[in-house]
C-alpha cells in the first residue's frame, strides 16, 4: 500500500454543540392549541377583516362611554333641530349637505330650522332633535353589553349545567335533559315574552331574558362533549388519584371544551343581538329614552317615507355588526376544527 | 314506532301542561286587573265586571277552569275587546298566519336547497362565494329591516304588490318575501356543508366512476342524500318565521295572530297573551314531532329510539 492515512486526536475537531444537535429532525415551532389556532384564523381573511370591524365597533362603544367624545348629547331633545338631515362641515354633496327634498324641490332644512352655520348634525336629528351619530354610538354600547352580558350569563350558567348533567349521567342526566327538551320546545320568543312582561322594561330584564332563553343549546352541547371527555384515559387517571371533582371540572374538562365554548359563545352573542333590537323594535324591549339599536330603528321606521336616513344608519350599523360576529364565527369554527374544514 | 309515537305525544302533552300552568301563574303575578285604569267605576260596578271575568274566585279555582275551559277550546274572554271571546279572535286570525308561514317556508327552503347546492358544486368559484355572501347577508339581516325596505322601495316606490293589509294574492308577497329570507339563507348554508361533504363521499365517485353523467351524479345520488338532514332544521326554521311573523305582521297590518300578539302585550290583554303563548308552543311542538317522524320514515339508520341527536 502507497501511504497510510494517519489519525491522530488532531484530525477530530470537537462540533459545536449548540448547533446541528440533530440533524434529522425537521420541526415547527411547539404551538399550544390557542396558537395553532389563531395561526389559521390569520389565514381566513374574511374572519380577520370582521375581528377589525368587531374590534372597531367595541372601542366607539367604550369610547362612548366619554360624553365628551360625542357630538352631541344622546338624550337630549331640542326640537328646534327636530328631523335635520345629514350635514357635514364643509361638503356639498346631496344627502349630507343638510338638504333635502320636500314636495318636489329641494331645501335647506338647516336654513329652514334657524340653525347657525357652524351647526352640523353628521347623521341628521330624529323627531326630537336629537343628534343621531350620537344615539347611534350610545345605542351600539348598549345593545352591544346587552348581547355580550345576556351571553356570559348564558355561557355560565348552560356550561355549568351541562357539565353537571354530563358528569353526573345516569338518572341525574336523564331528568336534567328531560328538563332541556321540555324547555326547548317552547319558543324562545314565548318565553323572552313572557319574561318581559313580569320584569320590569329594562336593560337588566333584557339580559336576563335573553340569557335564560338561549342557555340550552349551551348545556346541550357541552354536556355532549362532557359525556365524551369523561371516558378518556387522563381523566381517569385524576379520578384514580383522587382529584376532587371540581378540580377536574376546572384543570381537565375547560381546557378541552373550550373551542366549543367559544364558537357557541360566538353564534349567541349575534342572535341576542337581534333579540334586543327585536323587543325594542316591538316596543317591549329597551324603554325610552334610552336609545338602543333596536329602539333606533323603531323610532327611524315611522319616518321612513319622509326621512329614510333616520332608519338607514342604525340598520347598516345593525347589519354590519350581525354579518362582522357570523362571519367571525364562521371563522373561528373552521379555525378551532380543523377536521370539519372541507 | 307506536311505542315511541305514544311517548313522544305524552311529553309533548306534559310539556303542554307546563306550558299552561307557567303561563296561567305568571299572568297571575303581573300587577293589574282590566279596570287598573278605570278610576271612576264604584265599587259595586268594580265588583261585577271582576265577577264577569271570573277573577273574584280564589286563584286555584280561576286555574282549573282555566284549563278545563282550554279543553273545551275555551280561552276565556279578551281584557281588550270587550265580550270578544279570545278563541274567537284567534281562529279568525291563524289563517293568515298558517297561509304567510307555509309560503314563507316554502319560498325560503326550496331556493335555498338550490342555491347551496349551487355552492357546493361550483365549490371555491366565485358562484361560490357569491351564494356564500348572499346566505351571510340573508342571516345578519334582520327581518323587519328587510320588511320596511322592501315595503318603502317594492311597494311604495315601485308600486309593485300593496304596502299593507290584507286582500288577495298579492298582499301576501312581500311579507312571505321578508319572512322567507332567513329560511332561505339558513336552508342554503346548510345544504352546502352537507352537499360538500356528501360530495367528498366513495358513492359519489363510484357512481361517476361507473361513467353517469355530472347532472345524474348530481341529482340522483348527491342531491337527494344531502336533503334529508334539511328534515332536523325545519323545527328552528319555523321558530324563525313564527318570530319573525310578529313583528313582519305588524309592519304590513296582516290580520294575524304575531300581529294580535304584539297588540295584546302593549295593552296588557292577559287572557289573548296566554291563549297566542299556547297555540304557538302547541304549532312548534307539532312541528317538532312531525319532522322527528317524517326524518325516521325516510332515512331508515336513524332508529326512533327518543334519543336521536
Amino acid at each position: 500500500m502507497a501511504d497510510e492515512v494517519k489519525l491522530t486526536a488532531k484530525s477530530f475537531e470537537p462540533l459545536d454543540r449548540s448547533k446541528n444537535l440533530d440533524s434529522e429532525k425537521i420541526s415547527a415551532p411547539n404551538l399550544t392549541f390557542m396558537q395553532d389556532a389563531w395561526r389559521r384564523l390569520k389565514k381566513n381573511k374574511s374572519a380577520v377583516i370582521a375581528m377589525v370591524i368587531l374590534i372597531l365597533f367595541f372601542i366607539m362603544a367604550i369610547l362612548s362611554f366619554f360624553p365628551s367624545v360625542l357630538p352631541h348629547q344622546p338624550n337630549a331633545i331640542n326640537t328646534q333641530y327636530a328631523n335635520l338631515p345629514p350635514k357635514w362641515p364643509g361638503v356639498d354633496i346631496n344627502g349630507v349637505n343638510g338638504t333635502l327634498v320636500q314636495g318636489g324641490s329641494r331645501i335647506n332644512a338647516y336654513a329652514q330650522a334657524g340653525a347657525a352655520s357652524n351647526v352640523h348634525f353628521w347623521l341628521g336629528t330624529d323627531y326630537l332633535g336629537r343628534d343621531l351619530l350620537s344615539r347611534i354610538l350610545t345605542g351600539t354600547r348598549i345593545s352591544l353589553t346587552v348581547a355580550v352580558v345576556a351571553t356570559l350569563v348564558d355561557l355560565l350558567f348552560g356550561v355549568t349545567y351541562g357539565m353537571f348533567s354530563g358528569w353526573k349521567g345516569g338518572r341525574v342526566d336523564n331528568f336534567m335533559q328531560r328538563l332541556i327538551e321540555i324547555i326547548m320546545s317552547i319558543p324562545t320568543l314565548v318565553i323572552v315574552v313572557l319574561l318581559m312582561l313580569i320584569l320590569k322594561p329594562g336593560m337588566w330584564s333584557i339580559i336576563l331574558t335573553i340569557a335564560f332563553s338561549s342557555w340550552t343549546t349551551m348545556a346541550r352541547l357541552t354536556r355532549a362533549q362532557t359525556l365524551e371527555l369523561k371516558e378518556q384515559e387522563y381523566i381517569l387517571a385524576a379520578r384514580t388519584l383522587g382529584e376532587s371533582p371540581i378540580k377536574i371540572a376546572f384543570k381537565h374538562l375547560l381546557p378541552n371544551l373550550s373551542s366549543i365554548i367559544i364558537i357557541q359563545t360566538m353564534f349567541t352573542i349575534p342572535s341576542a343581538i337581534f333579540f334586543e333590537a327585536f323587543l325594542s323594535f316591538v316596543g317591549i324591549g329597551i324603554p325610552n329614552p334610552t336609545a338602543s339599536l333596536g329602539t333606533l330603528l323603531n323610532d327611524g321606521q315611522k319616518n321612513f317615507q319622509f326621512l329614510p336616513y333616520q332608519m338607514w344608519y342604525p340598520a347598516i350599523v345593525l347589519s354590519i355588526i350581525m354579518i362582522a360576529f357570523n362571519v367571525f364565527a364562521d371563522g373561528l369554527r373552521d379555525a378551532f376544527d380543523p377536521q370539519t374544514k372541507e | 314506532m307506536a311505542k315511541y309515537l305514544g311517548k313522544r305525544i305524552f311529553y309533548l302533552l306534559l310539556t303542554l301542561f307546563i306550558v299552561i300552568t307557567i303561563t296561567f301563574f305568571l299572568m297571575k303575578l303581573l300587577p293589574g286587573t282590566p279596570l287598573t285604569n278605570e278610576q271612576k267605576l264604584s265599587p259595586e260596578q268594580r265588583e261585577l265586571i271582576l265577577k264577569q271575568y271570573g277573577l273574584t274566585k280564589p286563584v286555584w279555582q280561576q286555574y282549573l277552569i282555566y284549563v278545563a275551559g282550554i279543553f273545551h277550546g275555551n280561552f276565556g274572554t279578551s281584557f281588550q275587546f270587550s265580550d270578544q271571546a279570545v278563541s274567537y279572535l284567534i281562529s279568525s286570525r291563524i289563517g293568515p298566519s298558517l297561509l304567510l308561514g307555509l309560503q314563507a317556508m316554502i319560498v325560503g327552503v326550496i331556493p335555498g336547497i338550490l342555491f347551496g347546492a349551487l355552492g357546493a358544486i361550483k365549490k371555491n368559484t366565485w358562484v361560490d362565494t357569491g351564494t356564500t355572501i348572499v346566505s351571510i347577508l340573508g342571516i345578519s339581516i334582520p327581518s323587519f329591516v328587510l320588511a320596511v325596505l322592501l315595503q318603502y322601495y317594492v311597494g311604495l316606490k315601485l308600486g309593485w304588490f300593496p304596502i299593507a293589509d290584507w286582500g288577495g294574492f298579492a298582499y301576501t308577497v312581500l311579507p312571505t318575501l321578508a319572512l322567507a329570507a332567513s329560511p332561505f339563507a339558513d336552508t342554503a348554508r346548510f345544504i352546502r356543508t352537507e352537499m360538500v361533504d356528501v360530495l367528498n363521499s366513495d358513492y359519489i365517485e363510484l357512481a361517476t366512476a361507473k361513467g353517469l353523467s355530472r347532472m345524474q351524479v348530481i341529482f340522483h345520488h348527491a342531491l337527494r342524500n344531502s336533503l334529508i338532514p334539511v328534515v332536523t332544521i325545519i323545527g328552528p326554521l319555523a321558530v324563525n318565521i313564527m318570530t319573525g311573523s310578529m313583528v313582519i305582521e305588524n309592519i304590513f297590518s296582516v290580520p294575524g295572530i304575531g300581529e294580535q300578539f304584539v297588540k295584546s302585550i302593549l295593552t296588557n290583554d292577559y287572557p289573548t297573551i296566554m291563549a297566542v303563548t299556547i297555540v304557538y308552543s302547541v304549532m312548534l311542538m307539532v312541528v317538532l314531532l312531525i319532522t322527528d317522524i317524517i326524518y325516521g320514515v325516510i332515512d331508515p339508520r336513524i332508529r326512533l329510539t327518543g334519543k336521536s341527536n
